[in-house]
């Protein structure tokens, strides 16, 4: 049977790219933000996973306004990263994993989450960011299946729907039958926005507040309206939704095995937490 | 708009909804254009029929030509689009910020700085 390790919220911000690019990460600027994922790394070195589902937001690279999903998918054997038009360096294809992606649709939608499905999905810097952050270099341990949340054209989805849509996530792969680790990434955030004369807002209670509650309390964060999330994180603070929904996925308890958190990066303060789900045992005796 | 869904408005926040994507539909279907370098070329080669293709209406031309972002969004603009016209115009998300909050880049990379402290 499939097992869910554990999860990992994650910035995503586009400069991480360039910085990776550019080998910056030991300068001033980069290494604290850098730093902070040695111990994530040593954590995933022990966990193994197989798989990552990852929780993101697409920037207009494969969704455009045209027709724009709430919650997508990827169902593809492979996922190409592209020219998002600024200049990071084209990242090669990520292997996908259909047979989860698959069941993870039925499941899904059984579940009355209904999906858009995508047999092709090209993955922007909000995937391939963090997957460059957790394995950087050139190997490529994990299969990927990218799931998308419209964070772009409101009305959003709610962070109680969010939630529950990782809860649907979780029970997916709990019942999945092939024995596979699973890692679920929520990838974004933290506060930060980028446009209107509020521009630079960060707020940083918020966030730490924010990650509390991701490990110990994440129900706290469904109590709000998407709108009150921008108005205390900001416009693109937003993302925090990806990390809700993958915290969803991980069951009622997990371990916190590590935060880093800095301000700024880009216009953004940056956020990295790693948790890890409660052994099996445990984990049936609290739901 | 109905009792519903009530207006929340937070002050210098633009909420890009169903009326500003009606709106700025040709703004950022150009800019959703620029994820491919063949178009952002032809823009650089020639802005003003490459905005006429896209059906870019004045007050977007205008916005653009400006090089305003907070015309842009008046217009409809949404600021993942507008980042990649931005990318062409050799604007960062700091010079964005400043240019929207009428600071200078240095004043505005150190109130993010301060953010953290």
């Amino acid at each position: 049977m499939a097992r869910i390790v554990g999860g990992i919220g994650v910035s995503h911000v586009p400069a991480i790219g360039g910085a990776i690019a550019r080998g910056l990460q030991q300068e001033p600027y980069w290494k604290p933000f850098f730093d902070g994922f040695e111990r994530a790394h040593r954590w995933l070195a022990e966990m193994q996973p197989d798989v990552v589902v990852a929780i993101y937001n697409d920037h207009g690279l494969n969704f455009f306004l045209d027709k724009l999903p709430t919650f997508a998918v990827g169902a593809a054997a492979e996922y190409f990263n592209a020219d998002e038009g600024w200049g990071l360096p084209v990242q090669r294809p990520y292997a996908g994993d259909p047979e989860l992606s698959w069941h993870l649709i039925e499941s899904l939608v059984a579940d009355e989450f209904d999906v858009t499905m995508c047999q092709e999905m090209v993955v922007d810097h909000g995937l391939v960011n963090p997957m460059q952050l957790l394995w950087p270099g050139k190997t490529r341990p994990v299969r990927v299946v990218p799931v998308t949340i419209n964070t772009v054209q409101h009305p959003l989805p709610s962070p109680a729907r969010c939630f529950k849509l990782g809860q649907a996530i979780g029970r997916a792969i709990e019942e999945y039958e092939e024995d596979v680790r699973v890692l679920v990434l929520g990838t974004g955030g933290l506060s930060h926005q980028l446009d209107g004369t509020r521009a630079g807002f960060i707020n940083k209670p918020f966030d730490l507040m924010s990650m509390d509650k991701l490990a110990t309390d994440p129900k706290a964060l469904t109590k709000i309206t998407s709108l009150e999330l921008i108005e205390m994180a900001g416009s693109q603070g937003v993302e925090l939704l990806n990390w809700i929904a993958m915290r969803g996925a991980l069951g009622a308890r997990v371990t916190e095995v590590h935060r880093s958190y800095h301000i700024p990066i880009s216009n953004t303060a940056a956020g990295l937490l790693v948790l890890e789900t409660a052994p099996a045992v445990l984990h049936a005796n609290a739901a | 708009m109905s009792a519903r869904f009530p207006v929340h408005e937070i002050p210098g926040t633009p909420i890009f909804d169903g009326a500003a994507a009606r709106k700025g539909y040709a703004l950022n279907r150009m800019c959703f254009s620029f994820n491919d370098k063949a178009n952002r070329d032809a823009f650089v080669a020639d802005e003003a029929a490459y905005c006429e293709r896209f059906g870019l209406t004045p007050e977007q031309r205008q916005a653009v030509e400006h090089r305003n972002v907070l015309e842009m969004i008046a217009a409809g603009g949404n600021v993942y689009y507008l980042a990649k016209l931005a990318g062409i115009l050799g604007l960062n998300v700091q010079d964005l910020g400043a240019q929207q909050t009428g600071m200078s880049v240095e004043d505005f990379k150190q109130k993010l700085v301060e953010a953290g402290q």
